[in-house]
C-alpha cells in the first residue's frame, strides 16, 4: 500500500461526490454526495498525517466530522421544512432566489 | 485743430475755483434729479401695480416735467457762466474700483448734453401729456406712463454721463425701454417679433461700444471723457481708427443707420407716443450725440471720420428711397427718420464744420418729426386705427388743427424759408459741399448726395402729406363695419401737436439768430469758416430747386391725379422699397440663417457626442448586466458545477504555471 493508492481512492471518491452532487436532483442524495467528497478529504488529512508522522492530519479529520455532523444536521433541517412547504425534496425546485 | 484742443478741454469745477473766477457755480451738482426723479416715479408706477392706475399717468407726465424745469434751471444757471467755464463734471463717488480701473460715477453738465437733456425733457413732457388722452382707453396706461418715465430717465443718463460707461448704462436703459415700448402690445406676436427685433439689431451695435470701451481702456487707461480726451494727443492712430469704428457700429445700431438699420421700419409697432418720442425724437439720435461726443477721436482717426460720412450718406439715400415707397404712414415716417438720422451722421462724419450743424438738426428734427408722428397718431385716433395712406385723402377739411400742424412739420423738413429745416438741414448740405482737407471730391460727392436726399425728401414727405390730407376720400369701412367719421383729437393730443408746431415753424430761426452754434462751441469745438466748392447762394438755391421738382412732381402724382386703392404694381426699385431695399433678406441669408444653421448644428452635436458617450455608457452598463444576469438561473447545481469548473480550471492553471 503505497502512499499513491491512498490518493487515487481519495480521487475517486471525491470524483464521485462530486458526480453526485452535480447530477442528481434529491436533495438528500446531494447531500451524500458532499458527505462523501468531505469523507474523501477526511482520507487525505488522514493518510499524510501518517506518513509525516505528525498527530496534526488526524486532529483536523476530526474536526471535520464535526462540522459534517451539525451540517448534516442544518442541511436536513432545512430540506424537511422545504420538503413539508413545498412537497418536494428536488434542488432544481428550489429556486426563488433566481432574478 | 489746436485752438479746438484748447477751447474743449473740460473745465472740471474743482479746477475753476481760481481767485479770478466770478463765483463757482454748483448748480451742476443738481443734474442728478434730472435722472433720479422720472426713475423714482417709474419704480412707483410699476410697484405699486394696478392701485396707481387711476393717477398713474398723472405722475408720470408729472416727473417728466419736473425734469424739464430742473433742466431749464440748469440751462439758466449755464447761461450765466462765461462760455469757456460752461464744462462742468461733477462726480458722485467712486463706482468701479477694480484693479487698474477706477471711476467715478459722475455727469457732465456742458452745452451739448444740457441741449440733449431740454430737448428729451421737453418733447417728453409733451408726448407724455399726448399719450395722456391716445391711451386713455388702454387698460395698461400706468405700465405705458412707467416704461416712458424709464426711457426718460435712461435718455438722460446716457446723454449726461460723463464716462463712456455710464453713458452705457444709459444706453441699454433706453434700449430696455424701446424693447418694452415696441413689444407693449405683445399679445399681438408680429408686435413682440418686432420688439425682439429691435432688441437684437442693437445688441448688435451694443457690442462695437463695449469693444470701444476695451480699446480705450487699453489705450488711455480709463473711461471717462476727460481721460480719453487726453490721451488721444498721443494714441496711435491705428487703435483711435478702430476705436472710431467701434463707436460707429454702436451708433449704426442705435440710430438705425446702415447696414443696422431694419429694425427702425418694424419698431412702429410699438404705440404711436413712442414712435415720436423714442424712434424719432430722442433715443435713435443717441448714435449722433455719441459721435459728436467722440469728436476728439474721430478728429485724430480720419478714416474712421470718412466711414462715418459715408454711412451717414448711404442711409440718407436708403430711408428717402424706402419713404418712396411705403404706402403705411408711420413706416413712411420711420423711412423718413432714418434718412433725417443720415443727415445728422454725414455732418457729424464732417469734422468740427458739421458738428454744430449736426445738433442743430437733431434739435429741428427732434420738434418737426415728433410733430408729424403725433400728427400721425391724431390721424388714425380719428380713422379707427387705420395706417395705410392709400386709405386717407382729404383728411385736411375733417382734422383742421392736425392738417395744420402737420404742415408745419411738413415744410419744416422739406427746409422751406422760414421753417426750422431750413436752418438746420440746408446747413448741412452746405457744410457738406466744403471740400476737407483740401479734398474736392469728397465735397461733391457727399453736397451731391445731400442735394439730391433734399429732392427725394420733398417728394416722399409730400406724397405722405397729399395722400393723407388732400385729393379724394379713399376710405375704408370701419372693423366693425359703420362708416369712418373722421374727427378732430381732444384737446389734450392737439395742444402738444400745436406746441410742436410752433417749433417746428420757428425754431430754426430762434436757434439760429440766438447763436445756437456759438452756444455748442464748448462742447464741439470750434470750427473755422471754409468756402465750399460752390457759393453758397447757388447752393441753397438748388436745394430750394429739387425741393420744388419733388413737391410739384408728388402733387401732379397725389393730390390731383387718382391715387388707386390698391398699390400698383410699380417699378423694380419700387418693389424693392417696399421690402426696406431687401435688407431683411440680406440680413436673413447673411446672419439670421448661418446662426440659426450653427446652432442647430450645435444641438446636434452636443447630443451626439456629449449626450452620447454618457447615455452609452449606461446603456453598456445596462446591456453587460443583462447577459451576465442569465448566467444566475436559480439551479444550486449549475452554481455547484460553475464551482467545479472554476476549481478545476484554476488548479490546471497553477499547476501549468508551476510546470
Amino acid at each position: 500500500m503505497t502512499l499513491t493508492h491512498y490518493l487515487v481512492l481519495a480521487a475517486i471518491l471525491f470524483a464521485i461526490g462530486a458526480t453526485t452532487v452535480l447530477l442528481r436532483r434529491n436533495a438528500i442524495i446531494v447531500f451524500m454526495g458532499v458527505e462523501l467528497m468531505l469523507n474523501s478529504t477526511n482520507l487525505l488529512l488522514v493518510t499524510f498525517a501518517r506518513m509525516h508522522g505528525d498527530l496534526t492530519g488526524q486532529v483536523l479529520a476530526f474536526f471535520v466530522m464535526v462540522v459534517a455532523a451539525a451540517e448534516v444536521v442544518v442541511g436536513l433541517g432545512i430540506i424537511v421544512s422545504i420538503f413539508r412547504t413545498r412537497r418536494s425534496a428536488s434542488v432544481d425546485d428550489v429556486n426563488l432566489l433566481k432574478s | 485743430m489746436h485752438t479746438l484742443m484748447s477751447l474743449t478741454t473740460p473745465a472740471v469745477v474743482t479746477a475753476v475755483e481760481d481767485v479770478v473766477a466770478p463765483v463757482a457755480w454748483d448748480g451742476a451738482r443738481h443734474a442728478a434729479w434730472l435722472v433720479v426723479v422720472p426713475l423714482v416715479s417709474a419704480a412707483v408706477l410699476l410697484l405699486l401695480g394696478r392701485r396707481a392706475d387711476r393717477w398713474g399717468h398723472w405722475l408720470g407726465v408729472l416727473a417728466s416735467a419736473a425734469s424739464f424745469v430742473v433742466a431749464l434751471v440748469l440751462f439758466l444757471g449755464l447761461l450765466g457762466q462765461p462760455a469757456e467755464q460752461r464744462v462742468h463734471d461733477v462726480s458722485f463717488g467712486t463706482w468701479v474700483d477694480a484693479g487698474a480701473l477706477t471711476l467715478d460715477a459722475g455727469l457732465r453738465v456742458d452745452p451739448l448734453s444740457l441741449t440733449f437733456v431740454l430737448l428729451v425733457t421737453f418733447v417728453g413732457t409733451l408726448i407724455h401729456v399726448y399719450s395722456v388722452a391716445y391711451m386713455e382707453h388702454d387698460v395698461d396706461r400706468r405700465r405705458f406712463f412707467a416704461y416712458l418715465n424709464l426711457f426718460v430717465a435712461a435718455m438722460l443718463l446716457l446723454v449726461l454721463a460723463d464716462s463712456y460707461l455710464l453713458l452705457f448704462v444709459g444706453w441699454e436703459g433706453v434700449g430696455l425701454a424701446s424693447y418694452l415700448l415696441i413689444g407693449f402690445w405683445n399679445h399681438n406676436t408680429a408686435y413682440a417679433v418686432a420688439a425682439k427685433k429691435a432688441f437684437v439689431a442693437n445688441r448688435v451695435g451694443d457690442v462695437g461700444l463695449i469693444v470701444a470701451m476695451g480699446l480705450m481702456f487699453a489705450a488711455f487707461g480709463g473711461l471717462d471723457f476727460a481721460t480719453v480726451h487726453a490721451g488721444v494727443a498721443g494714441a496711435d492712430t491705428g487703435v483711435l481708427t478702430l476705436i472710431g469704428l467701434a463707436l460707429l457700429l454702436a451708433a449704426c445700431g442705435k440710430s438705425a443707420q446702415f447696414p443696422l438699420q431694419s429694425w427702425l421700419g418694424d419698431a412702429m409697432a410699438g404705440p404711436t407716443p413712442v414712435s415720436a418720442l423714442i424712434h424719432a425724437a430722442t433715443m435713435v439720435t443717441a448714435g449722433v450725440y455719441l459721435i459728436v461726443r467722440s469728436g476728439e477721436v474721430y478728429a485724430a482717426a480720419p478714416t474712421a471720420q470718412l466711414v462715418v460720412a459715408v454711412v451717414g450718406a448711404i442711409t440718407l439715400l436708403f430711408g428717402a428711397i424706402v419713404g418712396c415707397a411705403k404706402d403705411d404712414i408711420k413706416k413712411a415716417l420711420a423711412a423718413s427718420t432714418m434718412s433725417q438720422i443720415g443727415y445728422m451722421v454725414l455732418a457729424a462724419g464732417l469734422g468740427p464744420i458739421g458738428y454744430a450743424f449736426a445738433i442743430f438738426h437733431l434739435v429741428t428734427h427732434g420738434f418737426f418729426k415728433a410733430g408729424m408722428f403725433l400728427g400721425a397718431g391724431s390721424v388714425m385716433h380719428g380713422m379707427d386705427d387705420q395706417v395705410d395712406m392709400r386709405r386717407f385723402g382729404g383728411l385736411g377739411r375733417y382734422m383742421k388743427i392736425t392738417y395744420v400742424t402737420f404742415m408745419a412739420g411738413w415744410l419744416a423738413i422739406l427746409g422751406v424759408f422760414p421753417f426750422a429745416g431750413f436752418w438746420s438741414k440746408d446747413k448741412i448740405i452746405e457744410a457738406a459741399f466744403v471740400p476737407v482737407d483740401g479734398e474736392p471730391w469728397r465735397a461733391w460727392v457727399f453736397g451731391g448726395i445731400a442735394l439730391l436726399g433734399a429732392g427725394i425728401t420733398a417728394f416722399y414727405m409730400s406724397r405722405l402729406f397729399f395722400l393723407t390730407f388732400e385729393g379724394q376720400k379713399r376710405w375704408s369701412a370701419k372693423r366693425d363695419g359703420s362708416a369712418q367719421h373722421p374727427h378732430e383729437s381732444p384737446l389734450l393730443m392737439t395742444v402738444p401737436m400745436v406746441v410742436l408746431a410752433v417749433g417746428s415753424v420757428g425754431l430754426g430761426w430762434f436757434l439760429s439768430s440766438a447763436g445756437f452754434v456759438e452756444w455748442l462751441e464748448p462742447s464741439v469745438g470750434h470750427a473755422e469758416h471754409h468756402e465750399p466748392v460752390l457759393p453758397v447762394p447757388v447752393i441753397v438755391g438748388a436745394t430750394l430747386a429739387v425741393v420744388l421738382v419733388g413737391l410739384v412732381l408728388a402733387w401732379r402724382m397725389y393730390a390731383v391725379s387718382t391715387v388707386p386703392v390698391a398699390p400698383p404694381r410699380g417699378t423694380v426699385l419700387t418693389r424693392a422699397a417696399r421690402q426696406d431695399l431687401y435688407q431683411d433678406v440680406v440680413n436673413d441669408a447673411a446672419l439670421v440663417d448661418p446662426g440659426r444653421y450653427l446652432t442647430r448644428s450645435l444641438v446636434y452635436g452636443d447630443k451626439a457626442v456629449v449626450d452620447g458617450a454618457v447615455t452609452g455608457l449606461g446603456k453598456v452598463t445596462v446591456g453587460v448586466g443583462d447577459a451576465v444576469r442569465r448566467v444566475q438561473t436559480g439551479y444550486a447545481r449549475s452554481y455547484a458545477a460553475s464551482t467545479v469548473v472554476g476549481l478545476v480550471v484554476l488548479t490546471v492553471v497553477v499547476l501549468a504555471v508551476r510546470g
